[in-house]
Formats: C-alpha cells, sequence, structure tokens
C-alpha cells in the first residue's frame, strides 16, 4: 500500500497546520522542558527513555564481550571483576528503574490514554509534568552514583552488602527513592483520569484493553512503589545512621530487607509487563481485523495479574532460609497468577481466526512477542515448583527467565507499539520493509542471546559471575554473539522510525484501521487533540472502517452498517 | 520421577539422591511446556499462513468470546500447574529435612572463601565428604550473604549472617583426585564444582571450591588427617596451608602482584621493610614485624597500608588460633 501516493490535496487526515500540530504550535526549549502537554511529556518520557535503554544496553553489551572468555576478554587495567560488578549493576538499575518502569506507560501511555478517552489532557497536566521532572532529577542521581564511586551492589541493593561497600549507594537509592515517585504521579493522574474522564458511552466493559492494563498498572504503582520508597530510606538510614534494621552485626535481619524489597520489587516486575499486554491486544486485534477475542477475560486477567501479584514475592527468596512452609505458600500462590498470563496468550491467539492479517512491522513485534513471551512464561514454571527452583535460583537460567519476559515481552510490545502509534505522534509513515527487517534481526539476536543462558543456567552456571569454569565458555559466546546482534537489530529500529521523521511521507488519520479513538484525530494530533468530542463507539468494531488507497489509510465506511455490539 | 534429560546438554551429571526426582521434575515441566509451545507456535503459524492480508481475502465474522472455550483453557492449565506444584513441593520437603544420622559439617562463608569444619575439628578449603551417606551442611557466613550451591547435588542454600541454615546431601558417586603421572588411575569422577550463587562483592565469582566424595574408609583416614596441621610439618609448611585455607591467599599475592586484582597489599620479601600505614587517620610507619602481623590478623582495621581500603574479615582467636597465627608469621618469612 505504501506504492501509492496520496493526492495532496485530498484530506488525509494529516495535520498541515504548524499552529495547530502539537510538536510545532510553540517553540523554544521552555515550552517543552515546561509543557502541560501529555503529548509532550510523553515525546520527552520517549527521548529520555531511549537513552537510558542504550546507555543499559551499551553496559550489557560491554559485559557480555567481557564473558568472551572465561577470565573475562579484556585485560584486567580495563574490565576487572570490581568493573565487572559494577556494569551489572549499572546495567540492572538502570533498565529497571529509568527504562523498564516508566517504559510503556509514562511514554506511550501518557501520549494515548487522553487520546483514547477523547479527552484533552491527563486528570492533573502539572502532576504530569512533574513526574517527569521527578525521573530527570531521579536520572541525574543515578548518573552522580555512576561518575563518582560506581555502583556494585547488583540492581537488589541486598544488605548487609550494600551497607558496608565503599561505593555510592545513598546517590542511587535516592535515586531510585525520586524514580519511585515520578512512578507513584503517572500512576495516580491514570487512575483519576480513567475514573472520571471516560466520555459518555464509554462504560468500564467498552475501554480499549490497553486502558484496563494501564488501569490495573496503575493501581499497583500506587499501592507498591512507597514500599520500595520506605525500604529505601531505611537503607539510607542504616547506611549513614547504623539503626540496626538490616546489618547483623547489630541485631538486624538481612533477610527482612529481601522481603521489603520484593514486596514492591515482584508487583514491579507487573507494572513492567502489563502495560505491554494491554499494547498486545490492541495490535493483536487491530492487525487482524476482528474484535478481540474474549474481551471480559482479557479485562479481568490484567486486574486478576495485579492484585495476585502482591502476593507472590516470597519466591524469589526459595533459598533464602525462610520456613519451608512460608516457600511451599508462595510456590503455590505463584502458579495461580500464571493462569492469567496464559489466558490472554490464548485469547490473542484466537483472535487471528479468521481475521486479515496485515503484516505489518507492529504485527511482527506482536507475534515475535507471543512466541518470546510463551517461553518466558513456560520457563517461569520451572522456577516455580520448588525442587527444581532450588537447582536453578541465581542461576543464568534465571536470567534468560526474566529477559524472555521483560525484554522478549515488555521491550518487544513497546517497540510494537510505538512502530503502531508512530504515524499518530509524528505524523509521518516508517519505512515498512525496513522495519520488519529489523524487527527480524530483534528476534534472531534476541534469541540467540538468551537461549544459551537457559542450558547454562540448567548446566550449573551462577549468575553476576565476572569469571566462570571454562565447561560453560560455548554458552557465553553464543550468548555474545547473539547480544551483538541484538544491539544492531535495536539501533537499526529506532533508525527506521527516527529517519521517517525527515523522510517519511505523511501519515493519514488512521493508517491501520483501529477502531479506538485516537484515531480519530488528525496525525500528528492538535494541541488540543479533538475539534469536537468524538463520538464512541465498540473499540474493536472494524466494520465501518474501509481501506481507502488514495488516502493510504483507513476512512469510515459511509455504507457501513452500525454493527452488532459482540460484548 | 526419573529423569531422561539426565545425560543431555542440560544439566550437569546426577551425583545425589536427589539429583534424579529433579531432574524428573524437571523433564515433566520441560515437556508439559513443549508441547504447549509447539501448539501456540503452530496455532500462530498456522493462522498467519491462512489469514494474512492479500488480493481477495477479507475477514470472516466468528464468535469475540466463547465462554466454554475460555474455561477449558483456564482450567487445564490451572490442573497442570496443581501437578507440578504438588510434585515441586513434595520433592523440596525431602530436600530440606535432613535424617537424624547425619554426618554434620560445618560451613562457613566469609568473603571470598569457603571453610568446611568436620566434627573432629579437622578444618578444609575443599569439601570432603563420604560416599553413600547423609551429610547435613550447617552454614554460616562471616559478613554478607552467600550461597552454597553444588550443580551436580542440585542443592543450594543461602549462608546469612546472624543465623544458621542447612541442606543436607546423599553422594552416589565417589571422586577422585585426577593424578596426571598414573595412568593407570582408577576410573573415577572428576571433583565437582561448590559455587557462591548469591552475589558477595568483588570476589564472588572466584568464591569456588572443589566437593571430593570418598569412600567411608578412606574418608575416615582423610579427616584424621587434616584434623592436626600443625603436628608433624615445619611451622612454615603449616603456615602456607593455613594461608590457602582461611582465605588470606584471595587478598595476597605472594608474588609481588601490586595490582587492583588483590584487595590487599603482597606479603612475599616483606619481612622487616618499612611501610606507610594510616592508623585512626594519621599516618605512620610501621615495621613488618611480629606484633605488626598479629596486629594486622585480630585487629585489621587498626592499621591500613596506605593506598588500600579496609574490608579484611577480623580473625577472632575462634576463627584463628594464637599458634596458628605463629605458623602463618614463619610462613611470611619464608617468603622471598
Amino acid at each position: 500500500m505504501s506504492t501509492i501516493t496520496p493526492d495532496t490535496k485530498l484530506d488525509i487526515g494529516h495535520n498541515d497546520d504548524p499552529s495547530s500540530n502539537y510538536l510545532t504550535c510553540s517553540s523554544g526549549f521552555l515550552s517543552w522542558a515546561f509543557t502541560l502537554d501529555h503529548k509532550r511529556i510523553g515525546v520527552m518520557y520517549l527521548v529520555g527513555i531511549f537513552t537510558s535503554f542504550f546507555l543499559g544496553g551499551l553496559f550489557a553489551l560491554l559485559l557480555r564481550i567481557h564473558l568472551l572468555m572465561p577470565n573475562g576478554l579484556f585485560p584486567e587495567t580495563w574490565v576487572n571483576m570490581n568493573t565487572y560488578n559494577q556494569l551489572f549493576t549499572l546495567h540492572g538499575a538502570v533498565m529497571t528503574f529509568l527504562f523498564i518502569i516508566p517504559s510503556v506507560p509514562a511514554a506511550l501511555g501518557n501520549f494515548v490514554l487522553p487520546l483514547m478517552v477523547g479527552a484533552k489532557d491527563v486528570a492533573f497536566p502539572r502532576m504530569n509534568l512533574a513526574s517527569f521532572h521527578l525521573w530527570v532529577i531521579g536520572a541525574i542521581f543515578f548518573l552522580i552514583a555512576l561518575f563518582t564511586t560506581g555502583l556494585d551492589t547488583g540492581w537488589t541493593f541486598y544488605t548487609p552488602y550494600s551497607i558496608e561497600t565503599q561505593t555510592n549507594v545513598i546517590a542511587a537509592t535516592i535515586g531510585a527513592f525520586i524514580l519511585g515517585f515520578s512512578s507513584i504521579f503517572t500512576g495516580l493522574n491514570f487512575i483519576v483520569t480513567v475514573n472520571t474522564m471516560r466520555p459518555p458511552g464509554m462504560s468500564w466493559f467498552k475501554m480499549p484493553l490497553f486502558m484496563w492494563a494501564i488501569y490495573a498498572t496503575a493501581i499497583i504503582q500506587i499501592l507498591a512503589t512507597p514500599v520500595l520508597g520506605i525500604t529505601l530510606l531505611l537503607l539510607m538510614a542504616e547506611r549513614l545512621l547504623g539503626i540496626g534494621v538490616f546489618d547483623p552485626s547489630m541485631g538486624g535481619d538481612p533477610v527482612l530487607y529481601q522481603h521489603f524489597f520484593w514486596f514492591y520489587s515482584h508487583p514491579a516486575v507487573y507494572i513492567m509487563i502489563l502495560p505491554a499486554m494491554g499494547i498486545m491486544s490492541e495490535l493483536m486485534s487491530v492487525y487482524s481485523r476482528k474484535p478481540i477475542f474474549g474481551y471480559t477475560f482479557i479485562a479481568y486477567s490484567s486486574i486478576a495479574i495485579a492484585l495476585l501479584g502482591f502476593l507472590v514475592w516470597g519466591h524469589h527468596m526459595f533459598v533464602s532460609g525462610q520456613s519451608p512452609m512460608a516457600a511451599v505458600i508462595f510456590s503455590g500462590l505463584t502458579f495461580s497468577v500464571s493462569i492469567p498470563s496464559a489466558i490472554k496468550v490464548f485469547n490473542w491467539l484466537a483472535t487471528m481466526y479468521k481475521g486479515n492479517i496485515n503484516l505489518a512491522t507492529p504485527m511482527c513485534y506482536a507475534l515475535s512477542f507471543i512466541f518470546l513471551f510463551a517461553i518466558g512464561g513456560l520457563t517461569g514454571l520451572f522456577l516455580g515448583a520448588l525442587a527444581t527452583d532450588i537447582h536453578l535460583h541465581d542461576t543464568y537460567f534465571v536470567v534468560a527467565h526474566f529477559h524472555y519476559v521483560m525484554m522478549g515481552g515488555t521491550v518487544i510490545a513497546f517497540v510494537g507499539g510505538l512502530y503502531h502509534w508512530w504515524p499518530k505522534m509524528f505524523g509521518v509513515m516508517y519505512n515498512e520493509a525496513w522495519g520488519r527487517f529489523f524487527c527480524l534481526v530483534v528476534f534472531i539476536g534476541f534469541n540467540l542471546t538468551f537461549f544459551p543462558q537457559f542450558i547454562m543456567g540448567s548446566r550449573g552456571m551462577p549468575r553476576r559471575y565476572a569469571t566462570y569454569d571454562p565447561e560453560y565458555q560455548i554458552f557465553h559466546q553464543l550468548s555474545t554473539l547473539g547480544a551483538i546482534v541484538l544491539g544492531l537489530g535495536m539501533v537499526g529500529a529506532v533508525a527506521v522510525l527516527v529517519w521517517s521523521l525527515f523522510n517519511g511521507r505523511k501519515a493519514p488519520a488512521n493508517p491501520w484501521g483501529a477502531a479506538t479513538l485516537e484515531w480519530t484525530c488528525t496525525s500528528p494530533p492538535p494541541f488540543y487533540n479533538f475539534e469536537h468530542a468524538p463520538h464512541v463507539g465498540s473499540p474493536y468494531d472494524y466494520s465501518q472502517l474501509k481501506y481507502d488507497p488514495q488516502v493510504g489509510g483507513y476512512v469510515k465506511d459511509p455504507n457501513a452498517k452500525p454493527a452488532s455490539d459482540h460484548h | 520421577m526419573q529423569s531422561i534429560l539426565a545425560d543431555t546438554m542440560f544439566f550437569p551429571p546426577e551425583r545425589s539422591s536427589v539429583a534424579g526426582s529433579v531432574d524428573g521434575l524437571f523433564d515433566f515441566i520441560y515437556y508439559l511446556s513443549a508441547i504447549f509451545f509447539v501448539g501456540i507456535v503452530f496455532a500462530m503459524v498456522y493462522f498467519v499462513l491462512r489469514y494474512y492480508q492479500r488480493p481477495g481475502h477479507k475477514e470472516e465474522p466468528s464468535p469475540s468470546h466463547h465462554e466454554v472455550l475460555e474455561i477449558t483453557w483456564s482450567v487445564i492449565p490451572s490442573l497442570l500447574v496443581g501437578v507440578i506444584f504438588f510434585y515441586g513441593f513434595t520433592g523440596y520437603l525431602n530436600m530440606r529435612e535432613a535424617p537424624e544420622n547425619a554426618y554434620e559439617i560445618n560451613v562457613r562463608a566469609s568473603k571470598w572463601n569457603w571453610l568446611f569444619v568436620y566434627p573432629n575439628g579437622a578444618e578444609s578449603d575443599e569439601l570432603h565428604i563420604p560416599v553413600d551417606r547423609p551429610v547435613k551442611f550447617l552454614l554460616q557466613s562471616g559478613d554478607v550473604l552467600h550461597s552454597f550451591y553444588i550443580p551436580a547435588f542440585r542443592i543450594k542454600m543461602d549462608c546469612v549472617p546472624g543465623r544458621y541454615t542447612s541442606t543436607w546431601v546423599i553422594a552416589t558417586d565417589t571422586t577422585e583426585a585426577p593424578d596426571p603421572n598414573d595412568e593407570n588411575a582408577k576410573d573415577g569422577h572428576l571433583p565437582m564444582n561448590l559455587f557462591c550463587a548469591e552475589y558477595c562483592g568483588e570476589k564472588h565469582s572466584a568464591m569456588r571450591a572443589k566437593v571430593f566424595v570418598h569412600e567411608p574408609g578412606e574418608f575416615d583416614v582423610w579427616v584424621e588427617k587434616a584434623a592436626n596441621i600443625l603436628e608433624g610439618r615445619s611451622p612454615a609448611e603449616a603456615g602456607e596451608i593455613l594461608f590457602k585455607r582461611k582465605g588470606c591467599a584471595q587478598c595476597h599475592s605472594i608474588e609481588g602482584d601490586m595490582s587492583a586484582k588483590y584487595a590487599g597489599p603482597p606479603l612475599n620479601g616483606q619481612w622487616g621493610t618499612e611501610r606507610k600505614v594510616t592508623a585512626r587517620g594519621t599516618t605512620e610507619t610501621v615495621t613488618m614485624d611480629e606484633n605488626y602481623v598479629r596486629e594486622s590478623i585480630r585487629q585489621p582495621n587498626a592499621k591500613i597500608v596506605e593506598g588500600r581500603k579496609p574490608g579484611m574479615t577480623v580473625f577472632t582467636p575462634q576463627l584463628l588460633k594464637d599458634d596458628e597465627i605463629t605458623a602463618i608469621i614463619a610462613y611470611l618469612k619464608s617468603l622471598k
């Protein structure tokens, strides 16, 4: 369809008026830094998040290259054990706190959510801006930690090592503490927006599933993040004042720290994956041209995951010395949370049945997600079962499982979502062929990086090792090779998008034929989003949209009958 | 459950009584997952090939939900994970409860070495255990968190400062120390790896040891001999053993290596020489003599050599006896 050049006289829904376009309606640094516009805040988050992603990725590549040789590839003076420990810590901390937690909600959610409810902005635009400013301040504290002494505790800050290390734990924990508030502000904003600003006609069960996912995520953000804040304050007090809560030499309990930490950080993995699942529900339906299968089950499963996610933190601690009884209970609860995720996968698959599957780049990412997330989810079963977890705990098996879910899941869905909403965000179409090509490169690189890690993990290779037994070398070498391919793929995927900003053809209002409200305003949206409040229909009813080759996108079919409502 | 995958690329060899059942459960989950994964990918690929967008192809109506189908694919996985949970926890309880007659070994983890203490007082930095007999490991940590992990036994447990944790095992096969000079050496397995699995600071990945499994008779002889290092050896020889066993060698080079690879200063050729140290904020010059070495072991933070950071383990008399310090001093004197 990209071969057709749209008639420039035709109104394709592209925003050609620079004074109305949100990107160009005002200019200058301050017009961005202090904007209250959710779309600009979303774009700034996007830039910040990708900067963090490439920084974290650089750390990952360095440490993977180091692991090519059992005693490290780089000379001691460049990367020794100490620098290696810093690399994996900073990789984890940057990717977790600066990238993946804010990724989908703060960047895409901020941009899309108000548009999806046909509103002008989120409920509290100033709080939204404050959330971004806090993110920047948090990031500065991470940079302070990075450029002073580094950080070598692992992203988990486990006590008592985090109390006695000479590195700058205080700066990093202040950073994570501030980033926690940033996350709470975003979550609170989204809850209020969804509760109060839905337009007439959009009942709870007529919301797009992305909204359900963002809503469930926001609940976790505001309930769990304060616990992280308290834990990090206690850790700072322990380091600075020696209050003896976590330090065993003063009667404290280091395992208590782990309980506190995972009480936040396990729900936090659902902060990471739920919005990605929301994107998946949108993509699978739009690109299959079919209503999403089992809307109600998917919506409820998001809420079920959010609630059950609070009850399973102890599965990070099966070998920590917690009682066998606690371990058994946490193992049982852990299996209960696997079911809602499985339901979603089956529903996405069923959505494709009898569809008309458009293999555009976002759909390629969505299919890639199903493949990778299936592996990530199923390998979780080995870790939820107690007897096998004892062997696999703290090995590369866990590293591989985590990356299959978080990177193969969240990051892939995030990039897919970004390709999906890119024409709306910036009013340009990217090159479809290159978009698909780099999706394939990422897919191959990803599997090559992380699949060998399952095998070396079940063979007993512990994680966070700067040097290792030579028997594991072949797996490390494959993994490093994969990491290089993956890195190139990611750079390519982003380059395709950046290239389109300068050379892409104009995007129509609705290039993919989606039925959610954000596609009813122009691409890119005007500063005020909608001239008239949009008409709310079913978010997954495509019967009234028809592809118009002259527009290069979908338009309302004047002859369509109003569809019967499936749910 | 016995494992089919046991001797494949997925696992280290099985060398304990529980390894078979752990691998058996792993197999069960593996094949179950494989079935689901193949099903998911098959459905995905089939739908894409059948329904991809092309001229003349249109979407067709189909139900947007189907309760019986959805309940089925919720309930069946629930039952299957219930089975996995059951085998996981019964297997786990077996791994946690040591039999009462188990031979007990104290495991002391500290940055970054292992010390194994046997009932007769013998100590070693490599683990030696008898075959076919329950052995209980009582785990302690002298500083930060560590984790006691022997892949071939499929056991792992954290060592937590300020409390005891434990795990146990019955080793099923003996190991032979490989002797490169003896072509007729008996068939035996190589010593197994013991790893620290919980990140514990700079040399976490160097915190490894070997596990030797002996015939019961051989083990008794070994443990008797190991109990007395000072006897029958010159003080310098005993000091050398202690220097390695107590973990000194992890941070102090005996080859003059000043690099950051070693956290502490090198110790060879230093006897009687002067060095600059920081003591309570002031810089002093001290000579390396018997009392300086003794102080540096008993109160390592009292005087820090310039350019180094505090962080050495404090060796109380429980960790290192006076006689043993004397032996280490003799060893340090001998180092050129």
